[in-house]
Order: structure tokens, then C-alpha cells, then sequence
């Protein structure tokens, strides 16, 4: 018999259908993948084998009924632990929120829920998403499943969703939930040689994900290809009345459309992604990339997004100033970690509660957030900023007048070891070079798998589309997947 | 202008007022919430996930709120923004769970309007003088913390988080305690016109905070204090009237006014410093990225134009023009939503009852309602809202004064009979015989009897003293037993006596 956990959504979802297996062989199956690697990979930060197995009951009575099993029915999925799911705990990665369970489940969650998904378990991620290498959780590192060629050495699995991207790549689940502010699904997702999209903004609720930096938040799926994050984005998004920010617009048929023939379809390359020092073996992907596309079909031209160096900058500033005002309900009043010294007055326990209850990561950016909005420095940085992003975005909206979608690196390197930039916060930030751009302006945008470095670690290409035409994104990153016939897999050693 | 000085040892001087009104809006629900906002729950019992701040939760503007404020706007003829946006102002505090409140600084909902306090010579306002207001925005209202629960914890309610607010900022156009007393009068009945706010003052549904600063007569604005969430008129004008004292003291012993935040004490009508300026907090504002910029539809402001009702300035006026009420009874009657409405029933009720046309009866009606009604009321401490006489049933009285059917001085009788046992008017005149006569055939042959009985006055009344009408009157209603209708008398006497 094949192993289970060696296939993606569409097969499971197909099987299950078909009657190849059933749905608690597969949650079985993921279920031991996930016990026997939690203490090498350290993905989860809490496992719910009896919910998958629930889900999975349930899939298989609706099939001996000959119910319809919804999108996602039969598989088992990876949660990260920034959507609230109903009385299992969700931390945000972080002490403060340790041991809290909501009286609530996420929209999208419940969305993958209804569509028949059951979940393994809350994955880790870095603290409150604000990380590259998932190296800020209060619950450990996730480790990566990957290893350069003749070495040992632990590496980053990306972040903030690397126990999404650590956990696909490991077959500990054929999909997860990720989220992105500035890269957290793109950037992990080419660490582990999985596949990410990143919507557009307002196509998946945030209601009930643990707020990180509102105006740029999006939730995403992370699979083995295209299809299956079709398939999962399509579960996922939907208008939420419970979100302002949601786009009241049908879900299209994603998983239906695929197509990758890109015939008559212009693809733009952006000259200022080309910067001065590139990994060499980064440029050699991309152009290759070119010529994959070319040959699907496309045209591809040179195009420039002239702002595009001060898209980091921005971000840091924007996302930081949300975070810092997002942040402040965690204050030991109401729910999470109290710390409350003897004769201590409320300022006290607001600082005590803070202070052990937050992670250094955290911590910065509450800092850089509350400087920045600060009185005296507010249109300075904050204002500027903002001028900026709509600058941005303005830059994509004119390159798209010419272009259907864009061409990017996923990252500027491969993955790193852990602890090799922790010290240095800004080569830590400079990962999201590539990412920040399109989240920004809101944009859809997805990371393929494409091909290894000279140690063998994943290579990601980035595709950047139009608001709303996340099938064009789908559809080339679906062109570049038949041509670079990603099959390369970490060699189980966990 | 004001007549208001202060007078201080060197010299007279002038006061400068502005008040920013918080009014919660009328609503069922919250400004972001579905949590109800009864008043006096028991705590914790109103409160949605996002009031708590739970981790996730999400803002989605209630449109209702938005209507009000926009209605409100209208009322006192400001700009209304068709875009607007929502701000965080950040500070941590028990009583705010998300750590900031969501306000609107940087575009507010309705921009410059204004309202006209009206002449009160004996406040010290000679003439109507208009008052500007600056802005009107929403925002939420905060928890409350509560000291008396434990010795040594604080414990929270929430049932208030989230409640929308207007904050109503006026000019500092106001120069006197009295100014700014008919400011928030006047505020509050077009808020209850509107039926944005319910004005309840006593359960915090409307507290201003007052701004006050003074200086000499035609120098430079002074530096001002604000005086926190004072929840009366009369308080209103005591904490500004205290204040402004307290700064002219200050600056004739050669102090400087620090701006700062000041309480006032009702127990002593006196205010007292919360924190200067230097410890003021850095609120951070900045616009809510859970929340798209609010766009306000043509069709959305014409909805909220149609429902306004006849505001307070326009019923007055119309009360004089077009029912011939005197200035007086006009601004007595439209001081309150509910007493115009009152009236207005009492009025339809009394025409239908007497088929007479509105404005003939409406200065009985008036007059009646307030002299009349309000004083017995007023005797029994009770309000018009409890009273025992309906508009309807004051309707009936009415018309039977306006039909003949009983005198001025029965009606006050029936009144009375009327508040003690509810009865209808018509009932009580029956059981009682306080009908007056108003048939001219049995009043004639009474007349006519009186005269023949009275031949010699009638003979010196036609030789020219003129004053024994009076007699043939009083005999008449003696002979009637008093129940003959006064002005049908007199006219047959007047043609019998040529």
C-alpha cells in the first residue's frame, strides 16, 4: 500500500472519494508522523490527533451515506497557531497567551472545518508571526526537515510559518494554514521546497487570527503544489461580515481554472529585484524561470517598480506601529499570563505581565511601533511611510498595465542556519527583500519551488499578480511547477 | 453680547468657554458590537468577544450609530463628511481592553454647525446669540472600574466598553456660566428631538467637559483648563464659575494658569487638578487599519435628512406664526421633545373633540397645558410623561370649554376631579351638574324675567348708568344657579337692553 502521508490534498480528497482509503487511515497516518517527529522538528506546539480523527469519522460516515464531502474532505491539516480554534489552546507562539483557549473558532478555520478538513494540531510559529526563522517562539525552534549536503546543522524552516512549511515538507501534514504580513508564507514555503500563496488582501477573514499587523495580514495555504493550495485557498476564503477589511466578492474556482498555458499572458521582470551582490545561484534560478514561462506561453518584459528599495524600510515602520497598538490588549487583565508582584499597583502588573510575558522579538517591534506613532516623530516616519506604500503600490498598478504578473525571487539566499542571523536583526529583516513589495500593496503573491542550491536546500520563485487574479498567479506558479518538476524531498533523518 | 465679568481687585474680567459634550447615541448595540446597552445591567452581562478584546476580534462598524451622528449633524446644520475614518487613540488603562480607543481625530464624521441659545434676560443673555460648533465625532465609551468590591483588588465592568459616543465640541463662543448653561439645554432637547441621545444626564448618557480660561476685556485668549465629565447643567455652570474665580485669583497673585485636566467635585462645587499637561498622555493616534474609511452615500444622507422631525427653532416658530402662541408659551412648549409632543396630541385631540380648526384652539390649549396642568402636576410631583390626564382626555375637557358646555371655572373643578380618579371629563360633568346652560331660549326666558322683576334698574340703566349690566348679569346666573353661560348671557342682555 502507498504511504498515505506522501500525497497532497487533491489525492487524499480523491481517494477518500473513491474509496482508495478512508479518512481515518489518513489521519492515522499523519497522526504518527506527527508524534514521531514533534520532538526532532518541534512543528506543533500542541497535537490534536482526536480532532483529525473526528474529522475524519465524520468524512467517512458522509461518504457511506454518499453525502457530499466538501472541498477539503478527508484531509488532515496543520493549524498555525495564530487562528483561535474552539477551547484547543492558541498561543500566538508567545507565554502570554500560554494556556489560553478561546470561546471561539477563526473564519477561516471553521471554513476548512465545513469544507471537511480536520486538524492535526496548532503548528509553532515565530511569536506573534514577527519572525524569518522561526526562531522567536516561546515553544522552541521549529527545525527544519532540510539539511545542507554532508552537515548536520539545524536549519530555519523560515518563518513566521515554519511549523506550516516544516511541517508539509516533512509530511506531517499534506497542507497547513500559514500567514503572511511580509512574507510569512512565501519565504517559508521556499525554505522547505513547499508552496505558498498569499492572496489578496481581504480574501481570507482575519476575524479570529491573533492580530499581528492588521492592514497587512493575510491568511494563505502552504501545500505540496498548486493545485492542492487551490483547493485549500478556495476552503479558506469567502466574504466574513465579521471583518471590515473583507472583500465581499464570490470565491472564484480556483482549483476548476488551472491552467498553465500561459499563452498571450505578459510576465514582467523586475530590473530594481536585481540588486548588487545577488547569490549567483539565486539570478541563475530566476533566469531560468524566465525561460520556463516563455516557454508556457508568455511574453516576458523588463519592468520597474522604482520604489521598491524602500518597501523594507516601510514595512518596518507600518507594521511595527500596528503591532504596537494590536499588542497592548495583552495587558494581564482579562485572559493570558498575570504577573502580579506583591503590592504591585496596575502599572506594575501591566510592566511584570509584559515584561516576562513577551518575547525580545516582540518586544522590538512594540518598541520601534510605539516610537514611531510617538508625538513629534508620527509624520516623520509613520505618515511617510504611508505616502511611501501607496507609492508602491502605484508602482505595481502601472507595471500592471503591461504585465499580467511579475517574476520575482522568493528570497534572496536559501535557508540558513539557526542562530546564524539571530543576533543581527537587520540581515534577519533583509529575507523579506522579495516578500515585502507585494504585501504592501496587497497583492496575491506565491512561492513555487524551482530547484536546489549547490547543498541541495530549496529554491523559490516568486509570482506576483494583479489584485484579485489569484488565478493568473496560480496559473503561472502552476507553468513554473511542470517545468521545474520539483520532486527533491528532505531525507528523513528525524 | 454677555454683560458677564468677573470682578477681581484690578479690574473686570471676561470668561471664555467651550464644552465638549460626550452623548451616548441611541442605539440597541454597540458602536462595533452586538452587545446590548441597556442602562444599569449587572456587570460583565453586555459584553461581545471584541469588547473583551479577545485575541482576534474585530471592529464592524454598527450603521445605526453612524445614522444618529449623521442626524445629529444635520440637526445643528453642519458640513457632514461623506468620507470619515476611525482613529486609535492608544493608552492603557483596565477600563479599555484593546488598549486604545477608537475615535475619529483625524476626519471626523460631521464637521462645523452650530446652534442658537435663546434671549434671557434675566440669565443675562440679552439677545438670541448663536454658539459654533466645531465637530461631531464617534467613539467608544470605556469600562468601569469599581474600588468598593475588594481591599486590595480593583475590580472591572465592561458593559459600557464600546458604547458609541458623540463628542460634541463647541466653539469657545460662550462668556458666561449661563451661556454655557443654555448651550447644553439647547444641545441636549435637539439631541432628544433627534432622538440620537436620550439626554440622561443623571445616568451619564450625556457629560461635557468644560474648557475655561479668562482674561481682561479685549486682551489675548488665557491659558485654559479642562474640567472632566461633569454631568449637570447646574454643575456645568458651577464647576466653570469656580474655575473661572480660581483663575483670576491665581493670575491677580501674579500666578500663571497651567493647562491641565481638572475634576469637579459636586459635594463642593469646587474643581481640582487630575494632571498637567506635562503628564499628559502621548495618545499615538493613528488610523484603525481594522476599519476602511467610512464613504457616506447620497442616498444614505437623504435617509437620514427625511427622518429628522421639526426641530425645536422651527416648531417655535411655528407655534407663534401659524397657532398665535406668544413668544413665552412657544419656548415653554418646545423646551422638550416630549412636551411638544404632548401638546401637539392635546391640540389634534381638542380640535377633533370641539371640531373647531387647530389654531382656534390652540392658545387654550397653551395656556392650559401650562398653566393648568403643569402647576396641578407640579402639586402632585409629578411629570407629564405620569400624568394621570391624557392628551386625549385633556383633549375632551377642552373641547367642552371651547363648546360652551361647562365654564373656565368648572373646567378647573373638573381637573381636579380628573387627576384624582382618571375619569373622563364629560362623565364628571354629568355625575357632578357642572354643565352650564348655553341654550338662548331658556336663557332669554330667564332674562326676561330678571328684567320684568328689575323694571326700575332697567329704566336707569337705558337712562345711562350703564354699570348695572353687571347686576342683570349676576341676577341671571343667580336665577341659573350660576350654570348660565356667560357670553350667551351677556350678548341677550346687551340686544334685550338695546
Amino acid at each position: 500500500m502507498t504511504d498515505l502521508t506522501e500525497l497532497g490534498v487533491a489525492q487524499i480528497r480523491d481517494g477518500v472519494k473513491a474509496g482508495d482509503f478512508t479518512a481515518v487511515e489518513v489521519a492515522e497516518a499523519f497522526n504518527a508522523n506527527v508524534a514521531a517527529a514533534q520532538e526532532a522538528l518541534n512543528a506543533f506546539i500542541v497535537a490534536t490527533p482526536e480532532k483529525a480523527l473526528e474529522a475524519a469519522q465524520a468524512t467517512d460516515a458522509k461518504r457511506a451515506k454518499g453525502e457530499d464531502l466538501g472541498k477539503m474532505g478527508g484531509v488532515p491539516i496543520g493549524m498555525k497557531d495564530l487562528f483561535a480554534t474552539f477551547d484547543v489552546q492558541t498561543t500566538a507562539a508567545s507565554h502570554i497567551l500560554e494556556g489560553f483557549k478561546p470561546q471561539y473558532e477563526s473564519t477561516v478555520s471553521q471554513n476548512l472545518w465545513n469544507a471537511g478538513a480536520g486538524m492535526l494540531g496548532k503548528l509553532n510559529l515565530d511569536q506573534f508571526a514577527m519572525g524569518s526563522s522561526n526562531e522567536t517562539s516561546y515553544f522552541g525552534n521549529v527545525i527544519s526537515p532540510w539539511r545542507k549536503q554532508g552537515s548536520n546543522a539545524q536549519l530555519a524552516p523560515g518563518g513566521s510559518s515554519g511549523g506550516s512549511s516544516a511541517a508539509v515538507a516533512a509530511r506531517l501534514a499534506p497542507a497547513a494554514t500559514g500567514t503572511d504580513t511580509g512574507g510569512s508564507i512565501r519565504q517559508p514555503a521556499a525554505f522547505t521546497g513547499t508552496t505558498g500563496i498569499k492572496p489578496t488582501y481581504g480574501r481570507c477573514s482575519r476575524w479570529g487570527v491573533v492580530a499581528f499587523a492588521s492592514s497587512l495580514d493575510q491568511a494563505g495555504p502552504m501545500a505540496k503544489d498548486t493545485r492542492d493550495c487551490a483547493i485549500m485557498l478556495e476552503a479558506m476564503a469567502g466574504f466574513d461580515p465579521k471583518d471590515a477589511t473583507s472583500l465581499d466578492l464570490p470565491v472564484p474556482n480556483w482549483e476548476e481554472l488551472l491552467s498553465a498555458d500561459l499563452s498571450g499572458k505578459t510576465v514582467g521582470i523586475p530590473r530594481e529585484y536585481r540588486m548588487d551582490g545577488m547569490d549567483a545561484e539565486i539570478v541563475a534560478l530566476w533566469d531560468q524561470g524566465v525561460a520556463w514561462l516563455k516557454d508556457a506561453g508568455a511574453k516576458v518584459i523588463d519592468i520597474s517598480l522604482p520604489h521598491t528599495k524602500y518597501a523594507l524600510p516601510t514595512y518596518y515602520i507600518i507594521a511595527p506601529a500596528e503591532a504596537s497598538s494590536n499588542l497592548a490588549r495583552y495587558d494581564g487583565v482579562r485572559y493570558g499570563l498575570r504577573d502580579l508582584p506583591e503590592g504591585a499597583n496596575l502599572q506594575d502588573m501591566y510592566a511584570a505581565t509584559r515584561a516576562a510575558g513577551f518575547g525580545e522579538e516582540v518586544k522590538r517591534r512594540i518598541l520601534i511601533g510605539t516610537y514611531v506613532l510617538s508625538a513629534g516623530f508620527y509624520d516623520a516616519y509613520y505618515t511617510q511611510a504611508q505616502k511611501v506604500r501607496t507609492l508602491i503600490s502605484q508602482d505595481f498598478q502601472k507595471a500592471f498595465e503591461e504585465c499580467d504578473v511579475i517574476l520575482a525571487p522568493t528570497t534572496p539566499t536559501p535557508a540558513f542556519a539557526l542562530g546564524e542571523n539571530v543576533d543581527d536583526p537587520l540581515s534577519m529583516y533583509l529575507n523579506d527583500v522579495f516578500s515585502v513589495p507585494a504585501s504592501l500593496a496587497g497583492l496575491p503573491a506565491m512561492s513555487v519551488p524551482a530547484g536546489l542550491s549547490k547543498d541541495g536546500l530549496p529554491l523559490g520563485l516568486q509570482i506576483i499578480g494583479k489584485s484579485f487574479d489569484e488565478q493568473g498567479v496560480l496559473n503561472a506558479g502552476l507553468a513554473l511547477e511542470a517545468r521545474a518538476q520539483f520532486t527533491a524531498k528532505p531525507e528523513k533523518w528525524w | 453680547m454677555s454683560t458677564y465679568r468677573i470682578q477681581g481687585a484690578t479690574g473686570e474680567w471676561e470668561v471664555v468657554i467651550g464644552l465638549e459634550v460626550h452623548a451616548q447615541v441611541s442605539s440597541q448595540a454597540k458602536l462595533f458590537s452586538g452587545a446590548a446597552t441597556e442602562f444599569g445591567a449587572e456587570p460583565n452581562t453586555q459584553v461581545a468577544l471584541i469588547d473583551a478584546a479577545m485575541p482576534g476580534m474585530l471592529p464592524v462598524p454598527n450603521k445605526e450609530c453612524i445614522r444618529q451622528a449623521v442626524r445629529t449633524g444635520m440637526a445643528i446644520n453642519a458640513q457632514i463628511n461623506k468620507y470619515s475614518r476611525f482613529d486609535r487613540k492608544n493608552y492603557f488603562y483596565a477600563d479599555l481592553p484593546q488598549g486604545y480607543q477608537i475615535s475619529q481625530l483625524y476626519h471626523p464624521i460631521v464637521g462645523e454647525g452650530e446652534l442658537v441659545i435663546e434671549a434671557d434676560e434675566k440669565a443675562g443673555i440679552p439677545e438670541d446669540k448663536v454658539i459654533g460648533i466645531e465637530r461631531i465625532h464617534v467613539e467608544q465609551d470605556a469600562g468601569k472600574l469599581m474600588h468598593d468590591q475588594h481591599p486590595t483588588m480593583s475590580y472591572v465592568d465592561l458593559n459600557r466598553v464600546g458604547v458609541a459616543l458623540m463628542e460634541i465640541v463647541s466653539r469657545p463662543d460662550m462668556t458666561s456660566p449661563a451661556e454655557a448653561g443654555a448651550y447644553l439645554s439647547k444641545l441636549r432637547t435637539i439631541l432628544r428631538y433627534v432622538g440620537s441621545c436620550d439626554g440622561n444626564m443623571d445616568q451619564g448618557s450625556m457629560r461635557a467637559d468644560v474648557n475655561v480660561s479668562v482674561r481682561k476685556p479685549g486682551e489675548e485668549l488665557g491659558t485654559r483648563t479642562e474640567t472632566k465629565n461633569v454631568n449637570s447643567v447646574r454643575f456645568v455652570m458651577q464647576a466653570i464659575e469656580h474655575e473661572a474665580m480660581r483663575q483670576v485669583d491665581v493670575l491677580e497673585a501674579g500666578g500663571k494658569i497651567v493647562q491641565e485636566t481638572r475634576l469637579f467635585d459636586p459635594n463642593t462645587g469646587s474643581t481640582r487638578s487630575m494632571r498637567s499637561k506635562e503628564d499628559a498622555h502621548d495618545y499615538r493616534y493613528f488610523p484603525d487599519p481594522d476599519l476602511l474609511p467610512l464613504i457616506l452615500e447620497d442616498d444614505f444622507l437623504e435617509d437620514c435628512r427625511n427622518s429628522l422631525p421639526e426641530l425645536p427653532d422651527a416648531k417655535k416658530a411655528r407655534y407663534e406664526t401659524e397657532l398665535g402662541l406668544s413668544a413665552y408659551n412657544a419656548q415653554v412648549l418646545t423646551a422638550d421633545v416630549d412636551t411638544a409632543r404632548w401638546f401637539e396630541r392635546l391640540l389634534a385631540e381638542t380640535a377633533k373633540a370641539s371640531g373647531k380648526a387647530p389654531a382656534e384652539v390652540s392658545k387654550q390649549a397653551a395656556n392650559w397645558l401650562i398653566s393648568e396642568l403643569f402647576g396641578a402636576l407640579n402639586k402632585l410631583g409629578t411629570s407629564l410623561e405620569e400624568s394621570p390626564v391624557t392628551p386625549e382626555k385633556g383633549g375632551d375637557l377642552l373641547a367642552l370649554i371651547a363648546k360652551g358646555t361647562i365654564s373656565g371655572s368648572a373646567a378647573k373643578q373638573v381637573l381636579e376631579i380628573m387627576l384624582d380618579t382618571g375619569d373622563e371629563a364629560e362623565a364628571i360633568v354629568e355625575r357632578e351638574g357642572l354643565k352650564q346652560e348655553s341654550d338662548t331660549g331658556a336663557i332669554e326666558a330667564e332674562i326676561d324675567k330678571v328684567l320684568a322683576a328689575n323694571a326700575d334698574k332697567v329704566e336707569q340703566y337705558k337712562g345711562g348708568k350703564v354699570a348695572l349690566f353687571g347686576f342683570f348679569v349676576g341676577q341671571t346666573m343667580k336665577a341659573m344657579k350660576g350654570k348660565g353661560n356667560p357670553q350667551v348671557v351677556n350678548e341677550i342682555l346687551k340686544a334685550k337692553l338695546g
